[in-house]
């Protein structure tokens, strides 16, 4: 034990947290996942690989996989903003802005996704008024986009906020003091140790963007080939007790957003050790 | 840069130092924008919900919260809540100290697989609960031979939603504890400190914050969740509808304003958990 | 450090058994409330969407002639969802007693699975549909568009609201009552009758993912120039949406729709709650349970239910099911992935 505690470090409850989190990732989510992986009576590799082929498969992919991607990138930029806003300076109603960041997650989807077409749809709130500009929202990947980015903003700014408020303050003093700019301390002093954080949040929202049914489908319209989501194929597949095949699509969707998530998260691992 | 950076942070909170602030116009001009922001993305749909809901008049929004359907989802939605996020604190308080403190292989992989429910459609997430427990599942035989219900029951509504608020505590805690580093917590254990000791006086501290945010965003999903919670509850009135289903349930039946109050009672709930999270911040200032 | 591990081992074990006690705590709660056969007993009805109204009020009839005639107090707990998901829903061990489903098809899916008889659609009259309906119009106040019959539904740039036939059950009679019509007039050409539908689909810009949802879409967001709809549905959403705003109309031909009725065999011998699961269903024949279901604005099948009514539904031209060889060749000539309804989207290779 000793030799092993001093290999990983002086710190002790290696094994007992680690075996805990394996198990507890195993009994919660590895095993009933992988009884996606063998349950899929009747997959078969020519039928996954017509699947993943599928035209109207690919479309949707390319529906979920952009509009998440957009939607990630804009909350990472407004999530920053907003924590930035939220840790830094002081001003009245804080305290209320700081407890709205979280109502995306307490509404449920469906919710989110009815109020969010009422204001965008021809009739509604802002619709109404892009509509004469000839700008359609709902019900065009626009108002997926929308949808989603409600959906992830919480992420991004939860994952800033802690770190940047445990940010040390004397880096950034020094900095001012040999003269930088605050835009200048900003982008080489700041910006590289969120980074990390930033990214987590981008690739927290992202990835849930591209499973998200629930808000999508009331704003999305549904249309085949145009803004139809790969969840609801998933589901057209299942109202016609097709397991198999929407194993197949779920499959898929899985296996590239862990490759999504790995390729994140490694990244994120250098970025760390070069900040370092 | 890296060398200059202290190794034990500062325990006060840091002076705030004229150099660390913008002129006040950048300021106010960021606060401006982030206000827009927030009540553009945020706001304006939390307003169509209390409009809605008010649409018919206090009569009828006090009617859909004190309906015994609406009351017992409610009770639904708490007791889920109150069992969930408990053992996903302490699964990620575990996880977060094991990934951080410690070097070993396959760490992101590790931090992947946490990752995973997040990138698993809430759909899926139900559906393999129904494949694992339901009647043509792994243990489904055995389970339906000792009469015990999992899926269409309160188990598989816990199971759901375990798994899609799963890594909320973890992800949280990472970033923030690998900021930090352990220089801290060898430092106490070079200088004689018992594991538990280390952990309650020096981590649990300073990553208060970190754990409060991880733990109030865990619980406001779990009581929202409705994908995965929709496949694996029976959508029973008064018995296996959650309030997110009861939301829809009262949509789907025309009955706008009633829906839209129920959803606002979520609204409020996550407001309490906020005002809570305020009443701690005090204390622990204090 | 193995102790350690044992322990993080026995923590996990100690949290599944949280979990497991907490099912066995459920468990004893439903047994209590449906073993005591004669006093008390509970049904689960496991139905679809639209007929949340028509089980209601059913229900506390059916509860008072039950008592009425056999001085036993019955609950009927119901379950309302899209019509294949509750179908999947009782195969994967949702204990329902009695289906009412949306079409054939998925109460087919559950016989295969062992649940219910084979024969279970001669168990009933009427092949187990004790109440039909069928595919009308929903279009704005005053017909603008001078919408009159299926035809006008493709003509220029009129926009057709229906919900994905994929995802609802419902949406796929709406499809079949296009198709059908076609057929008959163009005297039984597939292929013309393909083009038609074909066409209608381009005039949908939205495509729900169930009847509500269309409903939503086209009366509160005020999208399009018609919804199709089951008539039961147009009815209801005119007297609760406002008469005001939308007005319905009867094309000169349509499907019959047959929402079919079952017993669930293997779960109602298990309880032991046959006898009532079976009077349940079968009261919805009887003289008040088709008042019920025609007040609902179902259509009856009871003659003398049907003359009372004769003012509510409107005579048409009605072809059923059979005209498509039943669910099953239907299902996997039109619905089924790569089946006609996909091409109309996806462009053949």
């Amino acid at each position: 034990m000793k030799t092993m505690a001093s290999k990983r470090g002086i710190l002790p409850g290696f094994g007992l947290t680690m075996g805990f989190s394996v198990l507890y990732l195993s009994l919660v989510v590895l095993i009933p996942l992988s009884a996606l992986l063998l349950n899929s009576t009747g997959l078969t590799w020519g039928k996954f690989i017509d699947v993943a082929t599928n035209a109207r498969v690919l479309a949707s992919f390319k529906v979920s996989f952009l509009t998440a991607a957009a939607a990630g990138l804009i909350d990472a930029v407004l999530g920053l903003l907003l924590a930035w806003v939220l840790v830094r300076y002081d001003f009245p109603g804080k305290n209320v802005f700081d407890a709205m960041i979280d109502l995306p997650f307490a509404l449920p989807t469906a919710v989110a996704g009815i109020s969010l077409t009422a204001i965008y749809a021809q009739n509604g709130w802002i619709g109404s008024l892009l509509d004469p500009l000839g700008i359609k929202v709902a019900f065009t990947p626009l108002g997926i986009t929308m949808a989603l980015m409600f959906i992830g903003i919480p992420f991004v700014v939860r994952t800033v906020q802690p770190v940047l408020q445990d940010l040390e303050a004397d880096v950034e003093e020094a900095a001012a003091t040999l003269g930088s700019g605050r835009v200048r301390t900003f982008l080489v002093i700041i910006l590289p140790q969120l980074l990390p954080a930033l990214l987590t949040g981008f690739a927290l929202a992202f990835s849930r963007g591209i499973g998200e049914y629930g808000s999508v489908v009331f704003i999305s319209g549904n249309m085949p080939m145009k803004t139809e989501i790969a969840p609801l194929l998933i589901m057209s597949k299942l109202e016609q007790f097709d397991y198999a095949g929407a194993t197949a699509v779920a499959l898929l969707l899985l296996l590239i957003s862990f490759l999504l998530l790995l390729i994140i998260n490694t990244l994120q691992h250098r970025f760390r050790k070069t900040a370092r | 840069m890296a060398g200059s950076l202290p190794l034990v942070p500062t325990q006060a909170k840091p002076q705030r130092s004229t150099t660390r602030n913008e002129s006040s116009w950048v300021k106010w001009s960021l606060i401006g924008l982030a206000a827009l922001v927030l009540i553009w993305m945020i706001v304006l749909p939390l307003i169509v919900v209390l409009t809605e809901s008010l649409k018919k008049g206090w009569e009828v929004y006090v009617a859909a919260i004190v309906d015994p359907d609406a009351l017992s989802a409610l009770r639904l939605t708490l007791l889920v809540a109150v069992i969930t996020v408990p053992l996903n604190t302490i699964f990620g308080v575990a996880a977060a100290w094991a990934i951080t403190k410690f070097k070993f292989k396959g760490k992101q992989l590790l931090i992947t697989l946490i990752d995973l429910p997040f990138a698993v459609s809430p759909v899926i997430g139900g559906l393999i609960y129904v494949l694992v427990y339901g009647e043509h599942g792994w243990f489904g035989p055995w389970l339906s031979d000792q009469d015990i219900q999992i899926i269409f029951a309160l188990p598989g509504i816990v199971l759901a939603t375990l798994f899609i608020t799963f890594p909320f505590v973890a992800r949280e805690l990472i970033p923030l504890m690998e900021e930090q580093g352990q220089h801290e917590e060898e430092a106490a254990v070079t200088l004689g400190a018992k594991g538990w000791t280390v952990f309650w006086r020096i981590t649990l501290p300073n990553i208060k914050w970190g754990l409060l945010y991880g733990v109030i965003l865990c619980n406001a999903r779990a009581m929202g969740e409705f994908g995965a919670v929709s496949v694996v509850s029976g959508h029973v009135r008064g018995e296996t509808n959650t309030l997110p289903l009861h939301v829809e349930i009262l949509y789907n039946e025309y009955q706008f304003s009633a829906s839209f109050a129920v959803a606002s009672l979520l609204l409020i709930l996550a407001l309490v958990t906020l005002i809570l999270k305020g009443w701690f911040t005090r204390k622990s200032v204090h | 450090m193995k102790k350690s591990l044992k322990m993080g081992m026995v923590l996990s074990l100690v949290l599944a058994l949280t979990v497991v006690t907490a099912a066995c705590g459920k468990k004893d709660e439903a047994a209590s409330t449906s073993t005591n056969d004669k006093k008390d007993v509970e049904l689960l009805n496991v139905s679809y969407d639209p007929t949340r109204e028509l089980y209601q009020n059913y229900n506390k009839a059916f509860a008072a002639y039950w008592l009425k005639e056999k001085g036993q107090k019955v609950t009927i707990k119901q379950s309302h969802g899209g019509s294949g998901k509750q179908s999947r829903a009782v195969i994967d061990g949702q204990k329902a007693d009695v289906v009412t489903l949306a079409l054939g098809y998925d109460i087919d899916a559950i016989q295969e699975k062992g649940l219910i008889d084979k024969d279970w659609q001669k168990k009933f009259d009427k092949n187990s549909a004790p109440y039909t309906s069928t595919i009308v119009f929903l279009v704005r106040k005053g017909n603008p568009k001078q919408i009159k019959d299926w035809d006008d539904l493709i003509k220029g740039d009129t926009q057709v609201i229906t919900p994905n036939p994929k995802t609802s059950g419902g949406a796929r009679w709406n499809y079949l009552a296009a198709w059908g019509y076609a057929l008959s007039k163009n005297n039984n050409d597939q292929a013309k009758a393909q083009e038609f539908v074909k066409q209608l689909y381009k005039h949908v810009p939205v495509l729900d993912t169930g009847a509500r949802g269309s409903t939503t879409t086209f009366v509160e967001r005020g999208i399009g120039d018609v919804l199709i709809a089951w008539e039961n549905e147009a009815l209801l959403s005119v007297k609760e949406l406002g008469p005001d705003k939308v007005d319905i109309v009867y094309p000169s031909e349509s499907i019959l729709a047959e929402p079919p009725v079952a017993v669930v065999d293997k779960n109602v011998d298990k309880k032991g709650t046959r006898e009532v699961a079976e009077a349940y269903l079968k009261y919805l024949y009887s003289e008040e349970g088709q008042t019920i279901a025609a007040e609902n604005f179902y259509r009856p099948t009871l003659e003398s239910v049907k003359t009372k009514f004769k003012d509510s539904f409107k005579d048409l031209k009605l072809f059923t099911i059979d005209e498509f060889g039943g669910w099953q060749k239907a299902q996997k000539e039109h619905f089924s992935d790569g089946g006609i309804f996909d091409q109309i989207y996806v462009p053949s290779k």
